[in-house]
Order: C-alpha cells, then structure tokens, then sequence
C-alpha cells in the first residue's frame, strides 16, 4: 500500500494541476486550453490528458498566431493537435496582418500587443470562452507570483492586481457573470526545474528547439536570434554563422534569444538547468524594460 | 558527467518531498530580506534577476546602496511605489532535500484576507519578531490567523539580533512571551531561532556571533518540519469533483482523494444520499492501479450504478463522516460590504455548493487581545464564531480534523465576490445520521432549497391602475436579489387556462379560484407568486386569502380613481366599455369592492411606480425576515 510519504514534490505538482483542469471542466460553460506550443503547453496537453482518462479533454485548445513563430512550432502544433484529437482553433489577427504589424517593423512592444494580447480578445470574445487555461507560472516573473491560480478578468479582459478574490485552501470561486471570464493556470506552483523534471519523467514531447544543434545565428545587442526564415533583415555586417544553441522558452523568433548549449538530450538540459544562474525569461526581448512592463501588459489582457 | 550518475541526481531531485510554508511578521522586521537571502544563499537567485534587483534597488530600493530585498517579493507597481504588501507572493526555492513553496503575506490589518490564501495551504508558519521591539499587535494577530487556519507549526525567528549585540536573554525573552502566546493559542509546536537575516546568521549558515544557540538554522528546521499532508491512515473522503463519461460503457467520478486510500473492493457510501456500494476501479494518472492515498487525483469507477456527482461524497462505508445543515463556524470576513445576518450566501464546501445564512453572531474576537465581543454585524476583516444555517444537509468533518472537508467559502450572490473564509467546529443539528435514504420533500423542503419562504402578493385594482407594470417591477427587482418568483397575470391567464370563461359575475369568481388554487400550488412547490388580477370582489379575493397559511398572502390595493384608469386607458378597454362592446367592465357597469384591510395600499396617482414597487418589495422582505 503506497503511503502519503511517498507522494513526492512532482506528484503533488500534477496532482494539483489535474485537480485544477477538473475544476475547469466542471464549472465552466465553454473552456478552452490557449496552447503556445512551448515546454509548459506540452506539460498542460499531458495533464489534460490524464484528467480526463479515459474520455478525450472536453475542451479545445487555442494557438494565436502571430506569423513569427518558428516554422517548426507550427509543424509541431499541427501534429500534436492530430494525434491527441483535440480541436485545433487557430485565430490571427487579421487587422494587424493588414496593417503590416511585425516585430521587426513595429518593435517588440507594438507587435506583442497587437499580435498577442489584442489577438487572444479578439479570439476570447468570438468563441465567448468563459475561462483559458494558460501554462504560465509564478516562478517567471515578479507579478506573477502575486496571481491566482483563476484570476478574474472583467468583460474587458483586464487583470486587477490590487483586488484580487482570495483564493483559500483548494475551494475557487469560479462565479462570473456574462461576459466576464478567467485565466486559469494549472502549472501556477511549478518551477522551470519542476517542468524538465516532469517531461523527463513523463517521456512529453517537446519541440527539438530545446534541445542544443547547429543553427544559423546571428548576435545582435547581445541576444542571439536564430534566423528561421528570410524575413530577419540582416544589418550591416551581421552574416549568419552555425552555432550550437538551444532555446529555454519558445515565441516569436525574431524576439526570442536563444542559449549556447551542448545539451542534445532532455537530461543533459535538466543537468544544465540545474547548473544554471539565469532566468529562462532573460531570452525575451519583450520582458526587459520597465520593470512592471509584465503587470501592465496583464491588465491589458496579455496572458 | 556519467550518464548512470546524472540519471541518479535526476531521480533524487525528482523525489523531493516539499513543504508549503508563510512568512509573516510586523512591518520592518525584515521579512523580505530572509527571503530574498533565502533564495540568495540557496542560489536560487537567478544573475540576471539579481542585476534587476540591484537596478530596482537603486531607483525604489530603500537600503542605501544595499540590495533591497523587500523588490523582489513586492511584485506589483502599486507595492513597489508605496512600499508595502498587498498581495501574497508565492516563491520557490529547494535544497537538495526538498522542495518548499514560500508564501510571503502581507502584514497589514487591510490585506489579512490576503494573508488567510497564503496560511490556507501552509503546512507551517514562519513568525518574524524584531529582537529590539519583541511581539507587537502585528505579531499576535498574524499567530491568531495562523492557529484559526489551523496550523500547528512556528518557526519564531528572531530577527535583526546584530541589533541587541547578540544577547542570549534577550533572545530567551522574546521566546518565552511568544510560547505563551502560542500556548494561549494551541499552537504545539514553537521553535525560535536567533538571526541576522541581512547577514545570512542562522539562516543557511551558523552563526560565528551567537555560539550560545545550539539548535538548527532555519533552512534546517524547515528541511526537517513535517508536512501537512492528507492523512492517508483516515477513513476515505473523496469528493466527486466530476463526472467522466466518454461513451455509454463508461461512467468515472473523478475527484482528488482528501483523506484515507481507495482501493477496488472498497465498501463505500455516497453521501449526502447515503446509498452504500462498492469500488469496482481506480484509475490514478497513470492509469489503473491498485490503490490510490490521499492527495492523488483519481478516477473511480462504482460497482453500482448508483446516483453519484459532482457534490457528493465518497466515503468509508464503516466510518463515514457527520451530515448536517446547521453548524458553529467561525467566520473571517473578507468583503468591503458588511455581513449581516440573515443574507443569503453561495457557501462552497468540498465539491458542494449550497445556500447559507448566518443565524446568529454569537461573538466577535478582538484579534489583538483575543477579547470576545458582543456584534451585530461584522467589517472587512472581522472574525467571529457563528452559526450557519444551510438550505441542504451536507456531509463535513470539523476543520480540525479535516480542513479539506471543514474549511469553507461564502460568495455574494449578487457581486460574485469571494466575501469569507470559514472554518467549521461542530453541527448544531445533526441532519440525520447516515442510515437514512431519502429526505421527505415537503413544501418546506422545497422553499428552503430556494433559499426562501413562499409568498403571494396580491395585486388588485382597477383596470389600467398599474397592476401589472409594479408587479413587473416587482418582480425584477426580487429576480435580481435572487428569488424564485412567478407572475400570474390576468390577461396571459385568460388566454390559457381560463379561457373558457367569460366576465360574468360568476366566471369572475371561478376566475379567481382557479388563479387562487394555482398560485397555491406554485407556493407548495417553493415560489414567491405575484397575482395581478382586477379580482373586483371583496369575498373572492377572501377566499384566496384563506387557502394559504397565516401570513403568506399579502394583499396590495394597487388604487387609481375611475377616471384615471380611464385617462391612462392602456389597452382601449374604457372606450370599448363606454361602447357598449364589453359588458360587465369593472368599473363601469360592475362592480369593484376596495379592500378593507390590504397589507398595502399603493397611490398611483401620486407616486411613480418604481416608489411603489420599492415599497412592496421592502415589505416582502420585513415579512420574510
């Protein structure tokens, strides 16, 4: 007989999560998993899978796409998608495509907030979902560690940090009224460390952008970004050369830095990871500068 | 590294146990700076956080040059700009050992429903004390919140003892008053360690500047603190949390096991129905197995296709717990507006979710003193001992033994806000025990699952005096406070069920009747009914009256003279009257009786309808209070 002593840190971790995707299914009208295609997205198709055993998730997941993803995220989505059954809805947001809207055109501030935030609204208020569930932690970022595990949006999508509902002991409140909804995040108590640590326990699948290979790189104001396509306008005297990277957080790839690594296998990055001295968000251009940039962005709607 | 060492490494990591703990402690006692050196000294800090931090440090920090400790836990704009606490900050550190969840609270009185999340799920508290100012109000409201959430682990540390040169009796001071505050307050279990958390003295390392203290560092008291856990030697609690049915083969409750194990063969209970039955399956996230302890999700799968979801329990057959529907709680109000007895909240318990009211204050504490005080109502941030009175029986165990199936929240049915953390101590009124089947569904019964007390309100009045526009207004106004209602409405009526009949004297009395018989029945069945007949006739409307018990019918004069209910002539009916194409018009060539001894009369001549629906709703509600 298995005793509660041998429940380790992992297993409470996904114990909770489950618990929290159950809760999700339960109580709200029409769900939706917003899927980024990234390590902790993986993580979440696996914990839906298993809460809702032997059925398939009753709800679909969400990509917003911005057009910069890295070409093999978007063959990833495709195939996951497939293989797990779960409706795959993708929404773009077409007025920024109209507009031109990119991140090397416009910055990483104008591009995330039209082709992320303002995209997720307009996908959010179309299907009329009433909760997202979303893979981000509170290990991330410094406001994050302030959120709920489901934090109330307004019917404008907006986050209020100073009024947040208390949410005591495993009892969420998940009453809203018609046009309100919430963000719900089932990883909210799990490290970056605690996310290697599943996948390689589980066997996830994971993009091999993780994993360090040869690719072509350019360094640019001290960021080293991958050029996955011909659209990354070189400057003058930047010339790609093959350098081994990986990458510890997956987005836009023009905004997104990538790591020197030699870790070709999910244990070599555990063992670089827990060798490390940086966050897995110093890789994100849009994080830097100014400090509660994260706050506001979520009050905005960002996830 | 070897492949076969890293896979070892990897494992050990992956085997952590873990512990959730809280931080609290007054303002300047230095709490954000153990944190921040905590996850400093265990090399948790990340380089490029920490180059944040110095940045912060400078533009809003308030240590000098010094790295401000307090930026890294203050998360938000508003924390950072006023230097205080608002929310609870979750952070994560481990040793090779463990895993711990960190929740720094706020410690000001304001945000205490802040600190209430934080200590829920704690499985100790770390109390902080300056060593030159001792405890404070702070440090004694922050040690009550942790005992009423039901923690029975303190670490006191003794901060800032660099500051009273490392004095012994000092140190020994401050932890005698604390354990006999602790004791005052059933906390067992009190273990006070002397620091300089700016300097890291007994925080990761031992203190060269204290050798008298021979005890642990903190990092070593909270790696060898036990867990909180779910007993997994207790008799089974698994709430159904939902109902996983993939095909028609296949019907799993799902739901994580709050105490005890469950295992196939199990004999068990479905509460609160009380229908006994078997474990046929148990499938954990692995898929099926053998046995599943209490902290696991799991999908069960019940040898009978007994009638089971979400709400219920599943629970040792041989040792299933107490269901009742009134209770002794105590109560910490978390909401801006007050709670007054006697308003109807959703209380969420478990899975379950019913309707609550509280009876009865029976005292406020002064959490400062611990003084019991007499209240009528209570503020944000009150506690207080109640009693609670539910619209359904349901199954629970005394937050002592079982905060899983003894903690509770209270949410406001109109603004959907989360308003109070409770915590139950006993049933004032067992509902039964378990052996019964079925409860007797009787009007009460259904009224009290309405959350309410049927009513008839009966408006009567000339044509065209307003009778239908208040009563609609009426009815909107309950619907929003949450009442189950009904509008009979003379016309609608007249085209269904009454339609055979005419508006001779005597089919306006069978008119009335039949109105009367159903709106009777509708009470039965729970609802507040709102008639809005003309019902012209004095004995008529006194034969309604009679068949509903005392005090439920409440009869309105909705009054205008002739002549402006002729003025306002809605539907032409007057001038079709005065035609002569219908006969026996009330009014005009028949008769209408005024009340003699209406609960309310309502002038609508002078007094706009929106007053006078205000004013019957405001009388319904004396009567049902």
């Amino acid at each position: 007989m298995p005793s509660v002593a041998a429940l380790s840190h992992l297993d409470h971790l996904e114990a909770e999560a489950i618990h929290v995707l159950r809760e999700v299914a339960a109580c709200f009208r029409k769900p939706v998993l917003l899927y980024s295609v990234g390590k902790d997205s993986s993580v979440l198709l696996h914990l839906m899978a298993r809460a809702f055993a032997p059925g398939r998730p009753p709800m679909p997941m969400l990509h917003i796409d911005t057009g910069w993803k890295f070409r093999e995220m978007i063959a990833f989505r495709d195939r996951r998608a497939a293989e797990t059954g779960i409706t795959l809805l993708v929404h773009t947001n077409a007025d920024g495509v109209a507009r031109g809207v990119g991140p090397i055109s416009h910055g990483a501030a104008v591009h995330t907030d039209v082709m992320k935030t303002q995209a997720l609204r307009q996908a959010l208020d179309l299907h009329g979902f009433d909760a997202a569930i979303g893979g981000a932690r509170r290990d991330e970022e410094a406001s994050r560690a302030k959120e709920r595990i489901f934090s109330f949006r307004n019917a404008q999508h907006r986050w209020d940090p100073k009024n947040q509902r208390p949410e005591l002991w495993r009892l969420f409140n998940t009453r809203i009224h018609p046009g309100e909804s919430v963000r719900v995040f089932p990883l909210s108590n799990w490290t970056e460390l605690d996310v290697w640590l599943y996948i390689l326990r589980e066997g996830i699948e994971v993009p091999s952008l993780y994993l360090a290979r040869e690719r072509p790189v350019v360094e640019r104001d001290g960021t080293l970004l991958v050029v996955d396509d011909e659209r990354l306008p070189l400057r003058p005297g930047e010339a790609p050369a093959l350098r081994r990277v990986r990458f510890r957080t997956l987005g836009c790839y023009p905004l997104t830095g990538a790591v020197e690594s030699d870790a070709t296998t999910l244990e070599e990055v555990v063992a670089e990871m827990l060798a490390t001295t940086t966050s897995e968000r110093q890789g994100r251009v849009i994080d830097h500068d100014p400090a509660s940039s994260m706050e506001k962005k979520k009050q905005e709607g960002y996830f | 590294m070897a492949a076969g060492a890293l896979a070892e490494r990897l494992r050990r990591h992956e085997a952590r146990t873990r512990l959730r703990f809280i931080t609290c402690g007054s303002v300047d006692d230095g709490k954000s700076t153990l944190i921040g050196r905590l996850l400093h000294d265990t090399n948790l800090l990340p380089d490029d956080q920490l180059a944040a931090l110095e940045r912060d440090s400078r533009r809003h920090g308030t240590q000098g040059e010094r790295i401000d400790f307090a930026l890294l836990v203050d998360g938000l704009a508003a924390e950072r700009e006023q230097g205080i606490t608002i929310d609870v900050a979750y952070r994560y550190f481990a040793t090779p050992a463990r895993s711990f969840i960190v929740a720094d609270c706020p410690g000001h009185e304001q945000y205490t429903r802040n600190m209430a999340t934080g200590a829920s799920t704690a499985d100790l508290a770390v109390v902080l004390v300056d060593a030159r100012k001792g405890l404070l109000a702070q440090t004694r409201r922050h040690s009550h919140i942790v005992s009423m959430l039901g923690i029975r682990q303190v670490l006191l540390a003794v901060n800032k003892m660099d500051l009273v040169g490392y004095r012994q009796d000092r140190f020994e001071a401050i932890d005698g008053d604390y354990r006999r505050l602790a004791g005052r307050l059933g906390i067992a279990d009190v273990q006070a360690i002397p620091l300089c958390a700016l300097d890291g003295d007994n925080l990761c390392r031992r203190s060269a500047a204290m050798p008298w203290y021979p005890g642990p560092t903190l990092l070593e008291a909270l790696e060898a603190a036990p867990a909180r856990t779910a007993r997994s030697d207790a008799p089974l609690r698994l709430p159904v949390q939902w109902v996983n049915r993939p095909d028609p083969e296949f019907r799993g409750l799902a739901g994580t096991v709050g105490a005890g194990t469950v295992a196939p063969g199990d004999e068990v209970v479905v509460l609160p129905a009380g229908r006994r039955t078997r474990v046929a399956r148990v499938l954990a996230s692995s898929g099926e197995v053998a046995a599943a302890v209490a902290g696991q999700a799991v999908t069960v799968v019940l040898a009978d296709a007994v009638d089971a979801s979400r709400g219920d329990l599943i629970a040792a057959a041989g040792d299933p717990p107490e269901v009742a529907d009134q209770f002794a709680a105590h109560l910490l109000w978390m909401a801006e507006k007050p709670l007054y007895p006697g308003r109807r909240y959703w209380l969420s318990l478990g899975t379950r979710t019913a309707t609550a009211q509280v009876t009865e204050i029976r005292h406020r504490i002064d959490i400062d003193t611990g003084a019991e005080l007499a209240a009528r109502h209570l503020e944000l941030n009150g506690i207080a001992s109640v009693r609670l009175s539910l619209d359904q029986p349901l199954p629970f165990e005394p937050y002592a033994v079982d905060p899983a199936l003894g903690g509770f929240i209270l949410v406001d049915r109109e603004d959907h806000g989360t308003v109070a953390a409770g915590m139950i101590d006993f049933a004032l009124r067992r509902a039964g025990n378990i052996h019964w089947q079925h409860l007797d569904v009787d009007r009460a019964a259904r009224a009290r699952l309405k959350g309410q007390q049927p009513r008839v309100l009966w408006f009567t009045g000339l044509s065209g005096a307003g009778k239908s526009t208040i009563a609609n207004l009426v009815e909107k106004k309950l619907h929003a406070r949450g009442f189950h209602t009904f509008i009979l409405d003379g016309d609608n009526v007249r085209h269904g069920l009454n339609r055979d009949l005419g508006f001779t004297a005597a089919d306006r009395v069978e008119n009335v009747r039949r109105v009367a018989e159903v709106a009777r029945l509708m009470t039965d069945a729970g609802l507040i009914v709102l008639v809005s007949f003309i019902s012209p006739f004095r004995a008529e409307r006194r034969l309604a009256r009679e068949r509903f018990p005392d005090g439920e019918f409440i009869e309105i004069h909705v009054k205008a003279s002739l002549a402006t209910a002729e003025r306002r002539d809605s539907k032409g009916l007057y001038a079709k009257a005065r035609a002569g194409l219908i006969p026996n018009f009330t009014g005009i060539d028949s008769p209408y009786e005024d009340p003699e001894a209406a609960e309310l009369v309502l002038d609508t001549e002078n007094e706009p309808a929106e007053a006078l629906a205000t004013r019957v709703v405001d009388h319904l509600l004396a009567t049902l209070a």
